[in-house]
């Protein structure tokens, strides 16, 4: 297996990881002074999934928030599909096919959770402000052929029960699995998850796994998520970028990583100099 | 052209004079904002239901006398007594502490943790309940308050400018009083919040409620307090507006005045009420001076918002107001 | 057990989307609508016209329209005044520049120039929010009507200031002017009402709907996720305003038959509509309806209680008015915030029960 070639590779369990989809290049993010990414490099490739690690305040959520388009960077080049991205709006971005899920639920708690999942198709439904005004032609079919796609997300994350509860009285665990749904909805090419187990007891941990790798193999979309469970980040992931005061100090397959000594020394603390 | 610059320059002086008073109300709210994140639009009729207590008590009246002989059909007027300027102030300032631990009681501890715009609406509909309270307390009719006040053109400030500019400016003593008792009070509600252990307290509630309750301190006294101190500088507006235009109705309009004060000033800042206040109040009068008579007059019925609206476009946090940073 | 949705199975989408899922609450809807439409018409006389049904339906337009905006897509707004103020002068021009075309066709008319004025003071949404938008629609409301009332042109140059509406007649009888009968001004506004209810239920149970309420409830997570915040909140401010003007074009033509523009559509107008969203009923069409019928009736009844039954002088009785007006929002933001429409729907869970208590 040879993770370093230029148009992909196989994976041991014999999933095809295809070229790079989205090249991130010497990104430096900057709030006033502060500098919480400084000139990181990494790539993520069709069909793989990436894990972004490290300790807290390391810029692994600003580094996701690049990649969605929400923080843009003062000096670096973000490409998606070949193409450099230009300073975009996040709903710009979402609509190139980026989409994710957040640290802290981000769902719409006034909404059920069918109309949650439905917001994940908004890009997809393109018919004009008076076929909804009178429900007719375009509107009504657009809705009917969508909520059949989100039923069918429903099934796979097996939330069936709960489709028209309001998303403020789901449990803590339920609320993230309907966001990854929404997530989902949107077909992306690739998706984001900020922390998708944080707070989880074991049970949820091992759910919320068993669907991130099966989006991946049976949709094969490109995952790159942030997880702070070594023991799931090394299991799941393909390739680990690892993050330490905003600076790249790991980049490589899981097992490259662990034996990484400046990434044992960020996570048993040693002294900075 | 010299005398155009002339009559700006007084223009421009009572503007400030206004602002002053705008500034007055706008204190209240930016006071409230801070210790318990409402946005009091009842600020204004406060001021009101303090004037209307404040003269009620003077002459004597008696409360709820419509509604008294409306259900028992007797004729009561008054109690026939004045109680002079000073108790009746102290009067007042007690009636608006009862008012303030009222609201606390009834209507804040009920609303813990709901969305600021709830809170709102909520004091919304606080304002309309303390108007039609006000009313039917002490009667609708316009009275005049007279505290003892100086009122009247200030012949010192006609005699000095006409000698220096060769043109008596004309403004009104009142202004001049109540600018400087405005920022008496200013004073000492700055050093009220820096040097004493409340005011402290009260900052450190304005900063973090659960912070602030973890290490002891009570957010309902914070909260009761700080609706006093507004019930308080209420008062203060109160006297000043109802001293200068009577106590009626419109008095409760000065709070719509003084929120694109706040808007220009942000919620948060008490320099920036005040500087707000003098910015919309020279701006106004400016504007009609100039534009008005252009346009028909009447401008200063809108100018404050228009203002504030084109500003916050380009500046949302307001002069003073922390920028905002925006998370996920 | 009379009230039931067991056995009510839905075979498709369409018919899970519906807006009546429940059989019983399909039947009350259609008993209601004959009532309205086939009884009311031959009952009506000028006190139920012009004291309860003509000002209910006006302002449930109103209701409609100012929850679109605030209950659906979150913007508070406390222009509605001033925004039915353009609705009734847009109106009058059109009505007295081109008599011969249908007072339909003016009344939607009124409403499109609505929408586009309701876009142009819905702009500084897109920067502030919360309070700073609410205290930004202000300025809406106090322009509009100082230009209403310093411009001219905008009254015909009439000597009061006033603005008077016209004879205009659909289907051969007078909707509009003074020789309006109560069934014909009531009719004209339950066709409006019909529509625009169907409308507002249309719009916010799809992408637009979906769009406001997302916007409403996060509005970060909803840009990310793709919702383009420039267009949700104006076509909100658009939709919003569109019903409004509408309201303001038939309470000055239809309702009020002459309007001065300080009077009739104040600030206090604003608050009153904002009233009927939160005790109705916050993101609720059934709500609009609620709060108009509870804002528009509570007057009634307490006039003729204190006034009528007691004797009290009306000042006091409209003192004690604002007082109750005042406790109730209070009562209702603590209590229930989601308004009328939040009761209803749970006495309706309860019933399904009945009589079980389990």
């Amino acid at each position: 297996m040879n993770v370093h070639a230029s148009d992909g590779y196989t994976t041991a369990d014999g999933r095809q990881i295809g070229p790079v989809v989205m090249d991130l290049k010497n990104i430096t993010l900057r709030f006033g002074g502060v500098e919480a990414i400084k000139n990181i490099s990494f790539d993520i490739r069709q069909g793989e999934i990436r894990a972004i690690i490290g300790p807290n305040g390391a810029g692994k959520s600003s580094m996701l928030n690049v990649i969605s388009g929400f923080y843009v960077p003062q000096e670096g080049e973000v490409w998606f599909k070949g193409y450099r991205r230009g300073p975009m709006k996040p709903y710009e971005v979402a609509r190139l096919g980026i989409a994710r899920t957040f640290q802290n639920i981000a769902l719409f708690d006034g909404m059920s959770v069918l109309d949650n999942i439905m917001t994940g198709r908004l890009n997809r439904m393109k018919s004009g402000f008076l076929s909804q005004a009178i429900w007719w032609g375009a509107a009504e079919r657009e809705e009917i052929e969508n909520r059949a796609q989100v039923e069918k997300i429903i099934d796979f994350l097996e939330i069936q029960n709960i489709r028209k509860t309001p998303v403020g009285r789901l449990p803590y665990g339920l609320k993230k699995r309907v966001e990854l749904a929404r997530a989902l909805a949107a077909e992306p090419q690739l998706l984001l998850l900020d922390e998708p187990m944080a707070g989880m007891n074991v049970e949820e941990k091992e759910d919320m796994s068993r669907f991130i790798l099966d989006v991946n193999d049976e949709f094969g979309t490109t995952i790159a998520l942030i997880e702070h469970d070594m023991g799931v980040v090394m299991d799941l992931s393909d390739r680990v970028v690892v993050m330490d005061y905003g600076r790249k100090i790991g980049d490589g397959t899981p097992d490259e990583v662990r034996s990484n000594q400046e990434v044992i020394d960020a996570y048993l603390g040693v002294a900075h100099d | 052209m010299i005398d155009q610059l002339i009559f700006s320059a007084e223009v421009f002086l009572n503007g400030l004079m206004t602002g002053v008073m705008y500034a007055l109300v706008a204190l209240g709210f930016v006071l409230i904002y801070k210790a318990s994140g409402v946005f009091n639009y009842a600020q204004g009729v406060m001021a009101l239901f303090a004037a209307l207590t404040l003269v009620g008590i003077q002459q004597g009246q008696v409360p709820f006398v419509h509604l008294i002989n409306a259900i028992f059909g007797t004729h009561v007027e008054n109690f026939g007594w004045n109680v002079p300027s000073v108790l009746a102030i102290i009067l007042t300032a007690g009636v608006m502490v009862l008012l303030a631990i009222l609201i606390e009681k009834l209507v804040l501890q009920h609303l813990v943790g709901q969305e600021p715009i709830i809170l709102f609406m909520a004091t919304i509909g606080l304002a309309y309940f303390l108007e039609g309270f006000g009313d039917v307390m002490w009667g609708a009719d316009i009275k005049t308050l007279d505290v003892g006040l100086p009122q009247g053109i200030s012949d010192t400030v006609e005699a000095v400018t006409a000698e220096w500019v060769g043109y008596g400016f004309f403004i009104d003593r009142l202004d001049i009083w109540a600018s400087i008792i405005a920022a008496i009070l200013v004073a000492a509600l700055v050093a009220f919040s820096q040097y004493t252990k409340q005011g402290r307290a009260m900052r450190a509630v304005a900063d973090d409620h659960q912070a602030a309750l973890s290490v002891g301190i009570s957010l309902r006294f914070i909260w009761v307090m700080v609706w006093s101190i507004a019930g308080f500088v209420a008062l203060v507006a109160g006297i000043m507006w109802g001293t200068k235009s009577g106590v009626q109705f419109s008095l409760s309009l000065i709070a719509l005045k003084a929120l694109p004060v706040l808007m220009l000033g942000g919620f948060t800042s008490i320099p920036g009420a005040i500087v707000g206040g003098l910015i919309i109040g020279v701006g106004e009068k400016l504007f009609e001076f100039w534009i008005g008579p252009l346009v028909g007059g009447a401008t200063e019925n809108w100018f404050a918002y228009v203002l504030a609206l084109l500003f916050l476009v380009f500046r949302p946090q307001g002069l003073f107001g922390e920028r905002i940073i925006e998370r996920v | 057990m009379l009230y039931r949705e067991a056995g009510d199975f839905k075979t498709g989408y369409r018919a899970d989307g519906q807006t009546f899922p429940i059989r019983l609450d399909r039947w009350g809807y259609y008993i209601l609508l004959a009532v309205a439409v086939l009884v009311v018409p031959f009952l009506i006389n000028d006190y139920w016209a012009n004291a309860v049904f003509v000002p209910f339906l006006i302002y449930a337009i109103a209701a409609l329209g100012l929850n679109i905006l605030t209950g659906y897509a979150g913007q508070v707004s406390l222009g509605t005044g001033g925004f039915m103020a353009v609705g009734a002068y847009a109106v009058y021009k059109l009505m007295t520049a081109f008599p011969d075309i249908s007072i339909v066709i003016h009344i939607l008319l009124a409403g499109g120039i609505t929408a586009i004025v309701g876009m142009l003071f819905g702009l500084p949404s897109l920067r502030i929010k919360g309070f700073y938008l609410a205290v930004a629609t202000l300025a809406a409301q106090f322009f509009l009507v100082w230009l209403f009332n310093k411009v001219p042109w905008f009254y015909n140059y009439s000597a009061s200031g006033q603005i008077t509406a016209p004879t205009r007649t659909v289907l051969g009888h007078a909707v509009t002017g003074p020789a309006t009968s109560a069934p014909a001004k009531y009719l004209i506004c339950l066709a409006f009402v019909l529509v625009l209810a169907w409308v507002a239920r249309n719009l916010t149970r799809g992408t637009s709907g979906r769009k406001w309420m997302a916007i409403r409830d996060m509005d970060i997570a909803a840009e990310i996720i793709g919702v383009n915040p420039l267009t949700a909140k104006l076509s909100a401010f658009a939709a919003s305003s569109f019903f409004v003007g509408i309201a303001g074009a038939l309470l000055f033509s239809v309702y009020l038959g002459a309007a001065e523009v300080g009077e009739a559509f104040g600030i206090n107008k604003s608050f009153l509509v904002l009233f009927m969203i939160i005790i109705g009923g916050l993101g609720s069409i059934f709500g609009s309806f609620a709060g108009a019928a509870f804002m528009v009736l509570l007057p009634v009844l307490l006039k003729n209680l204190l006034v009528g039954q007691l004797g009290w002088p009306t000042d006091l009785a409209a003192h004690i008015e604002l007082m109750i007006v005042g406790a109730l929002i209070v009562l209702f933001l603590i209590v229930e915030p989601h308004g009328l429409a939040r009761l209803w729907a749970l006495t309706k869970e309860k019933l399904r029960l009945w009589p079980f208590p389990h």
